[in-house]
């Protein structure tokens, strides 16, 4: 490796490295305060260190990495999710006093995962980002290990994940049969080289399919969704429906292009149908929820068929309005999530609908922010959601990709019914809320709080004005 | 610069209204009227401004354009023309009695009902004034949140029913448009290579008959929800009985006049040998949404319930004037979108004093009004009158008008909509006399002062529309001129 390829994987050696100071930190028995603090700065070294190798990409460190403008975008979205992830933590550990400490090593090798996954342009470099993911997501699940559902859904994530990595593997090991390399972009050639595709590669792809389709949540493998986004305490429901995701997808839409997936109708069908699956029932089965976390996890089912639609007509525009897609509805899913986190008690998380009849009364801007980010979701003018939808939805007539597009349109319609559910139940009367009591230290609440207006009013900003980050996106994805 | 600071008025007044709220709630209703106030007398201030010019055939007063996301070919282009401006004075118009009539009526979070007042505003007059599609489905769907929040929040007993239905109707609607929007724009941008959602550009697109079919039947659903066309209606009587006053005034006098503007601005030039095609079938709707809408009225018992199926009855006629594609009836047309939101604008707002006072919208509970309330007894039978289509009242005008036109365009039709007038008869003098006539029952206020301005404001406006409708002629003929000759 030389220097140049040292100095770019820089931002992921740093992220590697947070996670020994994390432990370091430990040993010497600091406060959950100092933890928290050292890994807002770490992250934002990250950044730093993102920003600073920009200029001399892009890279390939042969054969597992390659970090270019693609890397840069989902990576940054990554460590920018957790970063508001890891303020969220300490409010919601921190009431509960159980030993919140190790929690933040677990979540920087679980981000650590997610960002090789965006970088990896080989199965090896696929299947470590994605175990290192899984792994530490197991714990992360049944962290409170004492509360209800928690143990629930961790089993059930690691029996599920388990089996979907030993998918991913056998997969990998059929493709490797048939094209006898590893490389995204060496099997593109083997592959394309065939006039006729071999029924090895079609069944690893398929298999490989599978286990994508379960770390996306994709409809039929859907199943542990509701279940885990419950039990598992919310800054990591919120880790597993952005951070998680982003990197699987990120690598998926690596793969794609590199194989150049347009050119293979079987492939685009499967995914239409999985598109259109996921959007039928991710909506209707979050019409009845009363639960605000299994709602949004069906809602999650839903919007990655949406944005599946966009992957689908891969190319530039495809990319550019995924990633728009992506970052909308991160923002969304943190400020909504936030409001969850915010408003839990030391018992239970404020996850049942009933705790939020006349949030508008008591906390107005708590309120604003569910609002807003509902809207956002539903994809109403001046959400961030709506620009979101709409490259969605150009990018999907302009390749004529109607099934899908109609889909997307009807179920976004039956979306509303439950969006428009939660948020009226914000605006009733009747308020019987309970005020929190405040027991910790006012700066973090301050903080959360501002956090949140921020997102508020990022929002908004995207929703009106799209402009200018779509430049950026395009800018950063043709380096 | 005139155009968006008029929107930008409604939507900081909106936010300051808001805000203003948390310390003073009166403070918060004057900063609503004065933002409404200040356009209205802007728009009032083109009137007279452009009067010369609409004579002499110029058709776009004031064009302003600038980008937005230009990567996509999106620009914020507002122009107006003689039509847009009518419409923006009866936006304003309404929307100035709006914050006036619910002074009262709305004791709990005022400033948060004068937000979503005022930013309802803004959208519709976004909605006439937007030259760029993105831009008028932007407007289109920014105006649809605050009224569903007017509907969910200040509404009566099955007010949730009624907003999701209202939402998710107009939604459907919405993004059927947005389809048809992009699917336009990506036939636009293979034939010329410049990719834009401009309204000007996109009029030259040259397009195969089968795909403008599918891609007018996006846009036209759209319209005929918010028209509302049988059989997209049934969202309507629910949300108009539900909302409170300002809100059905809205509504009728203002939401239903989008679908309206959006068939006559967008469908018929977009598309002029496909309307043309369908121009019967449409005719048709129009009937059947005058007789339905008339029998239906005729059996209801819920005041506003009532008055909201005449706005389907009324709006057939509407679509009627536009299909007939004649001039005489086009111009038929816009005065009834002007006179219809006048006349049920005001009749909304009196069943919202009704209710106010007696807490109930059954007519069958009503009786008698008159004894204890002349004043208003007076004011809704001018307005009955108006609505059954009196001659020297606004509404007289324009459905003589619009059967005129299409009279020459469809004889049979014509007739079956000339019996709507026979059945707007039957159902008004019922209302009348349930309401106001027959034995005397309580003791009541009669119109407040306030209450009086709106009706004075309101009775004053249908007379000089039926009596000298000729300037309002004039303003919309280079605009409906150009539609018809086309």
């Amino acid at each position: 490796m030389s220097e140049i390829q040292f100095d770019a994987l820089l931002p992921y050696t740093l992220l590697a490295a947070s996670s020994m100071v994390i432990i370091l930190l430990i040993a010497f028995r600091l406060s959950h305060t100092v933890i928290q603090v050292v890994g807002f700065l770490l992250l934002c070294l990250v950044i730093a260190a993102l920003l600073k190798v920009r200029s001399s990409l892009p890279i390939a460190i042969l054969p597992l990495f390659q970090i270019d403008g693609f890397a840069l975008l989902f990576t940054g979205l990554i460590i920018f999710c957790v970063s508001i992830i890891g303020l969220l933590s300490y409010i919601y550990f921190e009431e509960r006093e159980e030993n919140p400490k190790e929690y933040y090593i677990l979540l920087f090798l679980a981000t650590l995962g997610a960002a090789i996954l965006t970088i990896s342009r080989h199965f090896i470099s696929l299947f470590i980002g994605v175990e290192l993911l899984s792994v530490s997501l197991y714990a992360l699940i049944g962290y409170l290990r004492t509360r209800n559902n928690a143990v629930e859904a961790g089993m059930k994530y690691l029996v599920l994940a388990a089996l979907s990595s030993a998918f991913l593997l056998f997969g990998m090991a059929l493709i490797y049969m048939d094209a006898g390399t590893m490389e995204f972009a060496a099997i593109a050639q083997k592959i394309s080289g065939h006039p006729a595709t071999s029924p090895l590669v079609i069944m690893g792809a398929g298999i490989m399919i599978v286990a994508i389709g379960f770390k996306l949540a994709l409809v039929p493998f859907h199943l542990w969704a509701a279940d885990v986004y419950q039990g598992a305490p919310t800054p990591v429901t919120l880790f597993i429906a952005t951070v998680s995701k982003i990197g699987v997808f990120a690598v998926l839409v690596r793969f794609a292009l590199a194989i150049d997936l347009q050119h293979y109708p079987q492939a685009s069908t499967v995914f239409s149908i999985l598109a259109i699956a996921s959007m039928i029932v991710g909506n209707v089965l979050a019409l009845r929820q009363q639960n605000i976390k299994r709602l949004l996890a069906y809602s999650s089912i839903a919007h990655f068929g949406y944005l599946l639609v966009a992957f689908l007509t891969g190319g530039g525009a495809g990319v550019e309005a995924a990633f728009f897609y992506l970052l909308a509805y991160s923002i969304t899913l943190l400020s909504a999530f936030g409001v969850v986190t915010l408003l839990s008690t030391r018992q239970r998380d404020a996850e049942d609908l009933t705790t939020y009849r006349g949030l508008f009364r008591k906390d107005p801007l708590m309120a604003a922010v569910l609002t807003v980010a509902l809207f956002s979701l539903a994809g109403i003018p001046l959400t961030a959601g709506f620009p979101a939808k709409f490259f969605v939805l150009t990018a999907g007539v302009r390749l004529h990709l109607w099934p899908p597009v109609i889909t997307l349109v009807l179920t976004s319609v039956i979306g509303l019914y439950y969006y428009l559910r939660v948020i009226s139940v914000l605006f009733e009367g009747s308020p019987h809320l309970e005020i929190k009591e405040r027991t910790l230290h006012p700066f973090f609440y301050t903080a959360t709080y501002a956090t949140l207006a921020a997102l508020l009013l990022l929002l908004c900003l995207l929703g009106v004005f799209p402009g200018s980050i779509v430049e950026g996106i395009r800018a950063y994805l043709l380096i | 610069m005139m155009l968006p600071g008029m929107i930008m008025t409604l939507l900081i007044g909106g936010l300051l209204s808001w805000m203003a709220a948390r310390w003073n709630a009166v403070l918060s209703k004057w900063i609503a009227l004065l933002a409404v106030g200040a356009d209205l007398s802007l728009a009032g201030y083109w009137w007279f401004h452009f009067r010369d010019a609409a004579s002499s055939g110029s058709s776009w007063f004031i064009d302003f354009q600038t980008g937005w996301i230009p990567s996509f070919g999106i620009g914020f282009h507002v122009a107006m023309d003689g039509l847009g401006l009518v419409l923006l004075l009866l936006t304003f118009f309404l929307g100035i009695l709006a914050v006036l009539c619910s002074w009262q009526e709305i004791k709990e979070r005022t400033g948060f009902f004068y937000f979503n007042l005022l930013w309802t505003l803004a959208g519709i007059s976004g909605v006439f004034v937007a030259m760029d599609l993105f831009l008028f489905y932007f407007f289109w769907e920014v105006m649809l949140v605050p009224m569903f929040f007017l509907i969910s929040i200040w509404g009566d007993a099955r007010r949730r029913y009624a907003a999701y239905k209202f939402f998710i109707f107009t939604q459907a609607g919405g993004l059927l448009m947005l389809l048809a929007i992009l699917a336009l724009y990506f036939i636009h941008g293979r034939q010329t290579g410049t990719y834009t959602f401009d309204y000007f550009s996109l009029l030259h697109t040259s397009l195969a008959s089968s795909v403008s079919r599918w891609i007018l039947s996006g846009f036209l659903i759209a319209f005929a929800i918010k028209l509302p066309a049988v059989p997209f209606h049934s969202w309507l009587p629910d949300a108009h009985s539900e909302a409170p006053t300002a809100g059905s005034l809205l509504l009728a006098g203002l939401l239903l006049k989008t679908g309206a503007y959006g068939i006559i601005r967008f469908v018929l030039p977009l598309f002029p040998r496909e309307s043309a095609a369908i121009a019967w079938w449409a005719i048709l709707a129009g009937v059947i949404a005058i007789v339905y809408g008339a029998l239906l009225a005729f059996a209801q018992t819920d005041l506003k319930r009532l008055i909201a199926y005449t706005s389907v009855s009324h709006m057939g006629f509407v679509l009627l004037g536009i299909f007939s594609f004649s001039e005489i009836a086009m111009q038929g047309a816009v005065m009834q979108i002007l006179t219809h939101g006048i006349s049920t604008g005001a009749l909304f707002v009196m069943a919202g004093m009704l209710k106010e006072r007696l807490h109930t919208r059954d007519i069958e509970q009503m009786g008698g009004l008159w004894t204890s309330m002349p004043v208003m007894g007076g004011a809704a039978l001018l307005f009955t009158m108006a609505s059954l289509g009196l001659p020297m009242l606004g509404n007289f005008i324009a459905e003589f008008l619009i059967l005129l036109g299409t009279f020459s365009a469809s004889v049979p039709l014509a007739v079956i909509a000339s019996f709507g007038l026979v059945l707007s008869a039957l159902y008004s003098l019922r209302m009348v006399r349930k309401v106001f006539l027959g034995p005397a029952d309580l003791p009541l206020k009669d119109l407040s002062v306030r209450e009086l301005l709106i009706l004075a404001a309101m009775s004053i406006g249908i007379i000089a529309l039926g009596l000298y409708p000729q300037p309002v002629i004039d303003m919309v003929r280079t605009t409906v001129r150009q539609l018809v000759t086309r």
